[in-house]
């Protein structure tokens, strides 16, 4: 291979193109070029576009208009196996992995051509010593983490030598320590002349990994721009189109009342590769919002379900809520009491999908009798209710009551979230409250959960995004392997220091709970 | 060459609302084919099935007659269906309805029993028919059975049951030893509407439930209940709605409804207990359900139009020689018709010539 010295030949292009889903034009003329041996970004907002256009250049989606140039000459990229062939490869976000079997066997299984069990192993190792992505072939992948996880898939893709490798929001599953470790991995690809395409929007990371980014948004190329040579900020807006404000965070005045207290709540998991928490403490007040920081899959879900009463501990006084001990009452005794929960997924679980947001009011609010009368639903209240929250939380929804499914991503989780927020609940538990959300939406919420917290309230933010965490939370702690770590002032914690806990290695930590 | 279902982003309310039609026609078309293999003519099949029934009053009064279980049935299952619980055992829970409100009239049987009885033969059937729906319902909640297949093999235990009744204990003695028991008296006979006509009580119940209906789902906790849980379980678990309780409810209700249809048919219809009392109106009910789309109105109107396919198939039996069977047949390609309509309407179709695709 050719070193990054030399003149850099550009090994794909993308020449106008377009992909249209029905009314929605996902991808408008997009040109791209990336060169050889270069880590190019692709920045934007959800809904930009990139998705598409990935999914276009390894073959699972069919553009609309446009050509592509691989290597000079024209290609028609018509299934992810020609993608391979020519010498593509991706990482997806969601990994296709079976759980049940081992390293080997997984990466064996995607493998076209004729391998033997050993010749995987054997080239495992090489790989894994050359690019330091450490993986032991014969554990079964259900024992993994989720960093583990994806260099399988990174590994699977360097075994078919690609000349440029996809990855989609990588980092997003990751701790800070496995993703400088993957970063590594990616300057050695580059350095031997492998481009690389790299879908986020983290900007950090963008800056301190690529040498060019483009920035889409709906559906366009705004800017191709080198990453270092603008700031944070800039990039931030030319990816939402405007000025990015910051959240503002009063700093947290004296000691409040505890409104949230959890005591020692241990719960076995709900599922078979779920996570058992054991003996959580925290105690939230009026006033403050505290934040839970930790690698997905640690037991956040099982710890919301617990606190939302979506599953019962066995004692009551395991969880109170403004001194009423509702540890085994269910989700609707516990909003009564004044709870309110947003859960991680907008589709499904925090709403029905086909249901208008109207009826959709109903899922939180039939409890308290707001939205009905003697077991009659008053849908005319529910309207209302609906367009207040639409009012106040700047939901863009394309009609007056659409369905669920018709908003966008960051429109939905305003509404879900603006839904509990205008009863102002004296206890609001949210998961991941800005996940997979635009910019200017994720600073809509943030402010207000802040603002919910000045006006009294305790407000429990759960999230694998830190950079949320610091900028809204006055005290943090991170769940790992089911265990809470001791809660601290935000400013007493360090990013090293969440980094260690997210792993499980921080001092004096490590043996306690392994038993 | 590959068929894809890919799902289609705008569905038009027109094509929803066209949809059943279009299916009856496509079966209709397909029935007419199986006629004409058969040698006879699709047109004359036709009129026997269709229109002859709709010009003679006796036949008019005889849908009337089969529809009102039909209905009954169906606005029942839809309770379940509409929370994606797959009642499949309403022809149980009618038979059940059928013996338990069956026993009380055989009891009172020649004793000066006052206007008591009937009420309580119709409660007592809504009771038989609810508990005998109970049974899936509550081994789907404590120990995760699948209820399709519970509920279905329930059928087969009730008909069983109701078999030995009516050859056993309950035979009647002076009946020649027909399995058969003796006739209700007049005070357990569901009465018609009108003197002269056929058309029992059973079709004001029907009406009602399906007007109840239509307010408890549309307008209740309990009817939004039910669509949350059918349309996004976990958001009906975050709801407050436990799904336990959703289960038995539904299940509850839907064979309650099915037992009054079994106790009003036996009552007002057969005036005995006998081995078979039912044509399969449990199993065509779920054709009606999804004919009706699951809508109280819409079942309404689809039980009349099933109900038509049971008379014609009688008199295509006298007058054109074919086999009853035909009928079922006929009920069968109906429902695969509306399912694959229904699924046309979400969806659409495309020919994917290239093979791989990942």
């Amino acid at each position: 291979m050719p070193s990054a010295a030399s003149v850099r030949q550009p090994i794909v292009t993308l020449r106008g193109i377009s992909k249209r889903y029905g009314e929605l034009l996902a991808n408008d003329g997009i040109d791209l070029t990336i060169e050889q041996g270069e880590v190019h970004a692709l920045l934007g907002e959800n809904g930009a576009g990139k998705s598409t256009l990935v999914k276009i250049l390894y073959g699972v989606v069919e553009p609309s208009a446009g050509e592509i140039v691989w290597r000079g000459r024209p290609e028609v990229i018509d299934s992810p196996v020609t993608a391979r062939r020519l010498g593509i490869g991706m990482v997806f976000q969601h990994f296709s992995l079976f759980d049940e079997l081992t390293v080997a066997e997984n990466i064996a299984v995607a493998l076209s051509g004729k391998w033997s069990l050993a010749d995987v192993r054997a080239k495992l190792r090489d790989v894994s010593e050359s690019y330091g992505l450490a993986l032991e072939p014969d554990r079964a992948v259900w024992t993994l983490s989720t960093g583990e996880r994806q260099r399988i898939e990174i590994v699977r893709c360097l075994l078919q030598n690609p000349r440029l490798l996809i990855l989609d929001e990588p980092t997003s599953v990751l701790t800070p320590q496995e993703s400088e470790r993957l970063f590594f991995t990616l300057d050695k690809l580059a350095s031997e002349g492998v481009s690389i395409l790299y879908i986020s929007h983290k900007l950090e990371e963008v800056r301190r990994l690529c040498q060019r980014a483009t920035i889409l948004r709906a559906g366009r190329v705004v800017a191709t721009v080198d990453p270092k040579a603008k700031s944070a900020r800039e990039i931030a807006a030319l990816m939402v189109g405007s000025e990015v404000g910051e959240v503002r965070s009063a700093p947290a005045e004296t000691a409040q009342d505890t409104l949230l207290d959890i005591r020692d709540l241990t719960m076995g998991p709900a599922s078979l590769h779920g996570k058992r928490l054991k003996g959580i403490n925290l105690a939230v007040q009026a006033g403050e919002v505290v934040g839970i920081a930790g690698v997905a899959g640690n037991g956040q879900s099982e710890l919301f379900a617990a606190l939302s009463g979506e599953r019962l501990a066995s004692r009551a006084d395991a969880i109170t809520i403004l001194g009423k001990a509702c540890g085994n009452s269910g989700i609707d005794a516990r909003r009564r009491i004044g709870g309110a929960f947003v859960p991680e997924e907008r589709l499904g679980h925090a709403a029905a999908p086909t249901h208008r947001l109207s009826e959709n009011t109903l899922v939180s609010h039939h409890a308290n009798g707001s939205v009905t009368r003697l077991g009659f639903l008053t849908l005319g209240r529910a309207r209302d209710l609906a367009a207040s929250v639409i009012a106040s939380f700047d939901v863009r929804a394309p009609d007056g009551d659409p369905q669920a499914r018709k908003l966008s991503g960051g429109n939905l989780q305003k509404f879900v979230i603006g839904r509990e927020m205008i009863r102002e609940p004296k206890v609001l538990v949210v998961d991941q409250p800005t996940w997979g959300v635009d910019a200017g939406a994720a600073r809509l919420i943030r402010q207000a959960l802040v603002d919910l917290a000045r006006k009294g309230s305790a407000v429990l933010v759960i999230s694998q995004d830190l950079d949320e965490l610091f900028e809204i939370s006055d005290r943090m702690a991170v769940i790992h392997d089911g265990h809470l770590s001791a809660t601290k002032p935000t400013r007493a914690w360090t990013r090293e220091a969440i980094g260690l806990e997210m792993l499980g290695a921080a001092p004096g930590q490590g043996k306690t709970h392994a038993a | 060459m590959l068929l894809e279902l890919v799902p289609r982003q705008n569905v038009s309310p027109v094509m929803r609302a066209v949809a059943p039609v279009a299916a009856f026609v496509t079966a209709f078309l397909i029935a007419g084919f199986v006629i004409w293999l058969l040698g006879r003519s699709p047109i004359a099949a036709f009129q026997v099935y269709v229109t002859g029934p709709l010009q003679d009053p006796w036949a008019l009064q005889e849908l009337l007659v089969k529809a009102t279980p039909l209905a009954l049935i169906a606005i029942g299952l839809s309770y379940c269906f509409r929370a994606n619980l797959w009642n499949i055992g309403a022809e149980g829970q009618y038979v059940i309805g059928a013996i338990f409100g069956g026993w009380l009239a055989l009891r009172t049987q020649g004793t000066e029993a006052g206007a008591w009885v009937l009420p309580a033969m119709m409660a007592l059937g809504i009771l038989g028919g609810a508990l005998y729906g109970l049974i899936p319902a509550f081994l789907k909640t404590r120990f995760g059975v699948n209820e399709i297949l519970t509920s279905l093999m329930l059928v087969y235990v009730a008909q069983l049951i109701l078999d030995y009744l009516a050859r056993g204990p309950w035979r009647d003695p002076k009946g020649f030893n027909f399995p058969q028991s003796v006739t209700f008296d007049p005070a357990a006979t569901l009465p018609p509407i009108l003197e002269t006509g056929r058309v029992h009580y059973g079709a004001v119940f029907a009406v009602i439930a399906i007007l109840l209906t239509a307010v408890i789902v549309g307008r209740t906790i309990f009817g939004y209940r039910l669509r949350l849980t059918g349309d996004a379980p976990r958001a009906a678990r975050f709801a407050g709605f436990s799904l336990k309780s959703t289960t038995l409810a539904a299940f509850a209700i839907s064979g309650g409804l099915a037992g009054l249809a079994g106790i009003t048919e036996v009552s007002g219809q057969i005036g005995q207990l006998q081995p078979t009392i039912s044509p399969g109106y449990g199993f065509t009910a779920i054709t009606v359900a999804f004919l009706g789309r699951l809508n109280p109105l819409g079942i309404l109107v689809a039980s009349l139009v099933v109900a038509l396919t049971f008379i014609g198939g009688e008199n295509a039996q006298i007058l054109l020689r074919l086999p009853l069977d035909l009928t079922q047949a006929f009920q069968g390609m109906l429902l695969l018709c509306v399912l694959a309509a229904d699924a046309l309407v979400t969806y659409r179709v495309r020919f994917a010539g290239r093979g791989a695709r990942a």
